[in-house]
């Protein structure tokens, strides 16, 4: 019973790790259907930015958890920047193209920031210092659960809940479900699409910042290609769910990472991602949509 | 004048003549010891076996200089086989009908494996510096040959026994990164762990490369109860699993391979790297006889040294010094030889066991104290101290 706990939580914790990322995945793709690749570089860049911003102020003597707290502001900040940036560069001038040229267009994105970074700092794996603080009370607990795991849990939710109240309270989240729904009809009422959808991607890019953070300090190592596993991951979560829907994410994400922990815990490692992808057919067998994603009817 | 012409051409001829025999005198009297090396002098892999030739031709100077061997010169017979299996039998019997003493080569395992049976018919000695496939001596097939290279199986042996003679554990988990690189140190590992019976494999799985994380199959591990987990595999992966291990505040012992014996593994794992074992080749940059040898080839043929050049340049001495304490060229004086008399090369002092792998040559194992891997003796089990 305790391995199986272990394992429940290693894959609840997987499962928040891709949650955050498959966030933005999933709201970029209800507001204007477009996978965009580059949302995994975001996350990588929000992990270096971290690593830089902290290794500053711990030369600088500091320690504890101001610099967390800064580290991880300064990377929300700069993979904001980024996917702000991306999408005007990348997908706004494309957005009446036929929607193969902006997916083409997000792939040459990914590609391009990772070479950038690799180029720019370094193609050697970096110890990623522990920023997360340890939690002293959880000695009691047995080992169970680590205070990094217990951290990124409750981030996750946090941040989950804060974002389930915008989409629903704010103007702004009224506007991006505008926007999903009917672009163009958005736009006749008087909704601002460019900023809405310049927003939708500073969001999704600010998760998948807390996301790089929580995962590099968890790992300890980053390298400028960490982006690309956890981004197809993210990615599997947001069709595993249903793409477009955010519940329907966060639902996936955490099938998926309960998957791997299972199947890694009771099978065999080697097969971690074979269950992963077979789960993911078998579903979309039953319900091409997703669990809960939402039978687009093909506007006319 | 016609008379004086012909004289003229006539004597000129002769002077020719003889000029041609004084010179092919020593060769035709078959007083030479020939040293055969066969293995890729072209084509794309001529990068491994121009530096063995190099070797052998620098040993060969040497011991010429030192009035050769068995009181006669040593002569060196190149052929060319461009790692090529179908191309190396005939190399092979071209060094035979040549007369080559033995023959130091080839340079691929499977150009190799071809070739071994035509000096084995022929009663030659074949020794090569790079052939790494473990059947050409675990086979038992081949009584004439050996190598002054570790067999790819020699890495995952050194870690299997170390573990289990010098750490003592019984339970053991293998994991591995699915690379050909790491799962054949796996398996290997796994093999000699199961045939030996002194420990138990517990777990044995390949894990993902580049995964978020790995608290699954080191809760796996915890669970399984294994004192070591043998790691086949890179750093990034290792010291991923090594963090997480070291949170959970499991003591598990880690050993690895030469993926993991790099320094990046130690900045990245930080504390965590402290204690973890890895195999890696032996250090021969402080060998006073390879420093020379290095610089002979630097002085002579003014290239780097190039891969296997160190082997190859002990595999051309080891040859040559078994002929002269066996005092024969016959095959049997030879190879008994090479398995009693050890040699000063540049890999160390060596000699070699009774299905020919050099002795002494190879991998050392080294374990990380205070940030830097320090070798620990791989075989002396008083010395070594388990870690809780």
């Amino acid at each position: 019973m305790d391995y199986f706990l272990e394992l429940f939580l290693g894959g609840l914790t997987r499962g928040s790790i891709y949650a955050l990322i498959a966030l933005g995945y999933t709201m970029v793709y209800g507001i204007i259907e477009l996978i965009n690749f580059a949302h995994g570089e975001i996350y990588m860049i929000g992990a270096f930015t971290a690593l830089i911003v902290s290794s500053v102020l711990a030369f600088a003597g500091m320690s504890g958890p101001s610099v967390l707290f800064l580290a991880a502001s300064v990377a929300i900040i700069y993979s904001a920047a980024y996917g702000f940036t991306v999408e005007k560069i990348a997908y706004k001038p494309l957005r009446q193209a036929p929607r193969l040229s902006p997916l083409i267009s997000a792939i040459g994105m990914s590609i391009f920031l990772q070479n950038y970074v690799m180029l720019a700092q370094t193609s050697d794996f970096l110890p990623f210092p522990s920023l997360l603080p340890e939690l002293p009370f959880l000695e009691k607990y047995g080992l169970r659960i680590g205070s990094s795991e217990l951290i990124i849990l409750l981030t996750t939710a946090v941040s989950m809940v804060l974002l389930m109240l915008l989409i629903k309270l704010t103007k702004m989240g009224k506007a991006m479900r505008a926007t999903a729904q009917d672009r163009n009809m958005a736009m006749l009422v008087g909704v601002d699409v460019n900023r809405t959808i310049s927003y939708t991607f500073i969001i999704g890019s600010v998760l998948a910042a807390i996301g790089g953070v929580l995962i590099a300090s968890h790992i300890g190592r980053i390298n400028f290609y960490i982006g690309f596993i956890a981004g197809i991951k993210a990615f599997t979560a947001a069709v595993l769910g249903g793409i477009g829907s955010i519940p329907g994410a966060v639902l996936g994400a955490f099938i998926l990472g309960w998957t791997e922990s299972f199947a890694t815990g009771y099978v065999s490692s080697d097969y971690e991602d074979v269950f992963a992808f077979v789960l993911l057919v078998l579903i979309l067998i039953v319900r091409p949509s997703g669990l809960l994603g939402r039978s687009t009817v093909q506007k006319v | 004048m016609k008379i004086r012409l012909s004289g003229r051409v006539f004597l000129s001829w002769f002077i020719i003549a003889g000029l041609a025999g004084l010179f092919a005198s020593p060769a035709a009297a078959a007083d030479t010891i020939k040293l055969g090396v066969a293995g890729s002098h072209s084509g794309d892999l001529a990068s491994y076996g121009l530096p063995t030739k190099r070797a052998a031709e620098l040993v060969a100077k040497e011991f010429n200089a030192k009035g050769g061997v068995l009181g006669k010169k040593v002569e060196i017979l190149s052929e060319d086989d461009v790692c090529k299996p179908e191309l190396a039998t005939n190399t092979a019997t071209k060094l035979v009908s040549r007369g080559a003493h033995v023959v130091l080569g080839h340079i691929c395992s499977g150009a190799t494996k071809t070739a071994l049976g035509i000096y084995k018919d022929a009663g030659i000695v074949t020794m090569s510096s790079s052939a790494t496939n473990p059947e050409l001596t675990q086979s038992g097939k081949y009584p004439n040959f050996f190598r002054t290279i570790a067999s790819d199986d020699a890495q995952a042996k050194l870690d299997a026994d170390f573990a289990m003679d010098v750490l003592k554990v019984k339970k053991i988990a293998i994991l591995h990164d699915k690379g050909d690189y790491g799962k054949g140190l796996a398996e290997f590992a796994r093999g000699f762990i199961e045939a030996s019976k002194k420990a138990q494999v517990v777990v044995f799985e390949g894990i993902t490369p580049g995964a978020v994380d790995y608290s699954a199959v080191v809760n796996k591990i915890k669970q399984s109860g294994a004192e070591a987990v043998i790691y086949g595999g890179y750093h990034p992966e290792a010291s991923s699993i090594v963090i997480q291990m070291r949170k959970k505040k499991m003591g598990t012992l880690f050993i690895s391979d030469d993926g993991v014996k790099d320094d990046t593994f130690i900045k990245v794992a930080g504390k965590a790297a402290e204690g973890v074992y890895a195999s890696g080749p032996k250090d021969t940059t402080k060998n006073p006889l390879a420093i020379a040898a290095i610089a002979a080839n630097k002085s002579t043929y003014n290239t780097d040294p190039g891969a296997f050049f160190l082997n190859g340049y002990a595999a051309a001495q080891a040859l040559l010094n078994a002929i002269q304490k066996a005092k024969s060229t016959k095959y049997e004086d030879i190879a008994k030889a090479l398995r009693t008399y050890p040699v000063d090369t540049p890999l160390g002092k060596i000699k070699f066991d009774k299905r020919g792998d050099a002795i002494g040559v190879g991998f050392s194992m080294y374990q990380v104290r205070n940030g830097v891997y320090v070798e620990v003796p791989a075989a002396a089990p008083a010395t070594a101290k388990k870690k809780k």
